[in-house]
């Protein structure tokens, strides 16, 4: 009963977009470093997956396609950039930010209030998601795994699906009694989903039980979206997918901004 | 003179415990108004309030005639904050933490330039315009936040102790740009454990005890109303306490081992004191508002 008023819409002003700037200010100083992991870290997953177990696994059977292997791992790539960068923009570094450098008490005392300031932040998680799937889109393309001109519909998707997985940081940063306890939701929520959502392999084979279980993580529904965008299968599962993307980040986004409030307001 | 603040029966709960309990004040336009009282006493939250920062438990508290719970972002335009703990943004340069701050108000970019130059020389921080934060040091710092407060020109000003921690000499500059900032007519709300800084700035006061108002009004007039002209200080000693309570007309205070008499006349009480009592040392003195205070509210720890 109690909790049905954490799911009221939040009264949020166009003041949000200056925490957006904020971010956008110090990431911008700090492009260099900013830039680096985003770049390196596909390398290393691709070269590791991609040619290590590409060498035995050449093609892949899935949804009545036959792909190459790389071809079936590059929007998995694509996917778990978008789903790390919003989750650790908007669970550490929010936190850092919150309890650590008080930036949001100080930004409180100007016209912003708190759903400005955790909207702002949320679509900045968004943001960092778009510019590091926009570098792993220019990396998997120069290797040849997907057609240029059709990824760049993902683009438009990876800052619904940044959205997304930074409202589901901001609310562990909401609920967490200190920042090591945000290890927990790390463990056993992001791990396994970076694992088990049809990113290394089809979901197909798994047990019936881990199926429906995987299917209710919002990262199996955003690798099944960029996959079928990069092979040119989009169809009715894509859409279903889509609409429960669009309901999961409506819905985690006014949460996460509610328990946010209730935190920080008192 | 209009007031700019005004609460009636405000009180604030934080579950069980009751933070601010029914309080009453107001605070003119263009005056220097303070908040003491020990620590938990109440004045940080009742700030927290006026700043919008924190809602009302009950009662009505309304800033230059607008009712916090219902225009906090229209007051919040008109305040400058600059809170107890530091939360510059780390992330900044000094100049830049003003820019960044002044975005958030809405002020075109120009503007804002012209704005922060203005503070930095102001608050004698322009040599260290392009130094990141944590280089700055606290009395640095301070200056920063007080400058960062007056980015949007406000009306009201709202200080957390703002000179604690601080060395003399930059409690000293600090005071001088409160009172260069009330010449201009901005109105000036502060919380302070410094008796010597509230005696020396603020126009009129208020004590906090418990979260109640335990008395308010002008320094001096205070002082005089709560503790009279002196304070007669000695050992306590069988035959002094025997001596303190023949005089009728004084309040006394026992502190450890020491007796506070707070007196009108402390030639008369002085002499009885040495004729007729055996006295360890004795010590007479003006009254100060550190008296009222601690008459006030009582000499044990508070936490």
């Amino acid at each position: 009963m109690s909790f049905i008023k954490y799911f009221r819409p939040p009264k949020v002003s166009r003041l949000a977009w200056k925490v957006w700037l904020r971010n956008k200010d110090v990431f911008a100083k700090t492009y260099r470093v900013s830039f680096i992991p985003p770049f390196l870290e596909p390398l290393l997953y691709l070269f590791a997956f991609g040619f290590g177990l590409g060498f035995f696994i050449t093609t892949i059977n899935f949804d009545g396609l036959t792909v190459s292997y790389r071809e079936f791992l590059a929007p998995a790539l694509i996917s778990i950039s978008i789903m790390n960068s919003g989750f650790f923009e908007c669970s550490y570094n929010s936190f850092v930010r919150m309890h650590y450098q008080k930036t949001y008490d100080a930004i409180i005392s100007t016209p912003l209030n708190i759903e400005d300031v955790i909207t702002g932040e949320l679509l900045w998680g968004a943001t960092r998601s778009m510019i590091n799937a926009g570098i792993i889109i220019l990396v998997v393309s120069a290797f040849g795994l997907v057609d240029l001109t059709l990824v760049l519909l993902v683009i438009p998707l990876s800052f619904l699906g940044g959205l997304l997985f930074s409202a589901m940081g901001m609310l562990f940063s909401a609920i967490t009694p200190n920042i090591e306890s945000l290890n927990y939701p790390v463990f056993l929520l992001v791990t396994p989903m970076l694992l088990f959502s049809g990113t290394f392999f089809p979901l197909s084979i798994l047990p019936g039980a881990f199926q429906a279980l995987a299917f209710i993580f919002p990262m199996t529904h955003l690798v099944g979206i960029t996959r079928g965008i990069t092979l040119n299968s989009v169809g009715m599962p894509q859409f279903y997918s889509l609409v429960w993307v669009l309901v999961a980040t409506i819905l985690l986004t006014i949460l996460s901004i509610n328990l946010m409030k209730r935190r920080l307001i008192q | 003179m209009p007031s700019i603040v005004v609460a009636k029966g405000l009180v604030k709960r934080f579950g069980n415990l009751v933070a601010v309990d029914g309080i009453d004040f107001y605070v003119e336009e263009g005056e220097l108004f303070g908040f003491l009282g020990p620590n938990g006493a109440g004045k940080t939250t009742t700030m927290k309030m006026i700043q919008c920062v924190s809602p009302k438990t009950s009662g009505s508290l309304e800033v230059a005639g607008m009712k916090i719970d219902e225009k906090d972002r229209e007051i919040k335009r008109i305040l400058g904050v600059a809170p107890q703990e530091n939360n510059l943004d780390p992330d900044f340069t000094t100049y830049k933490n003003l820019l960044v701050y002044a975005r958030y108000f809405d002020i075109p970019k120009a503007e804002a330039e012209r704005r922060a130059k203005e503070l930095l020389k102001f608050m004698q921080l322009w040599e260290k315009r392009d130094v990141n934060i944590d280089k700055l040091s606290t009395g640095m710092k301070r200056r920063l936040i007080l400058a960062r407060a007056l980015i949007n020109n406000p009306r009201i000003l709202i200080l957390d102790e703002p000179t604690i921690g601080l060395d003399p000499q930059s409690r000293h500059l600090i005071w001088d740009k409160l009172r260069a900032l009330k010449s201009e007519g901005v109105t000036i709300i502060m919380t302070t454990h410094y008796m010597e800084e509230a005696e020396q700035l603020c126009d009129r006061l208020v004590i906090m005890n418990l979260g109640k108002i335990v008395t308010s009004g002008v320094p001096a007039e205070i002082v005089k109303e709560q503790a009279g002209k002196s304070v007669v200080e000695t050992n306590i000693l069988p035959k002094v306490m025997k001596c303190v309570k023949g005089f009728k007309k004084e309040k006394y205070e026992k502190v450890g081992e020491k007796i506070y008499i707070y007196t009108e006349r402390p030639r008369h009480v002085l002499s009885t004191l040495i004729s007729e009592c055996e006295l360890g040392k004795v010590q007479v003195r003006e009254s100060t508002l550190e008296d009222v205070f601690i008459r006030l509210t009582g000499r044990e720890l508070k936490e």
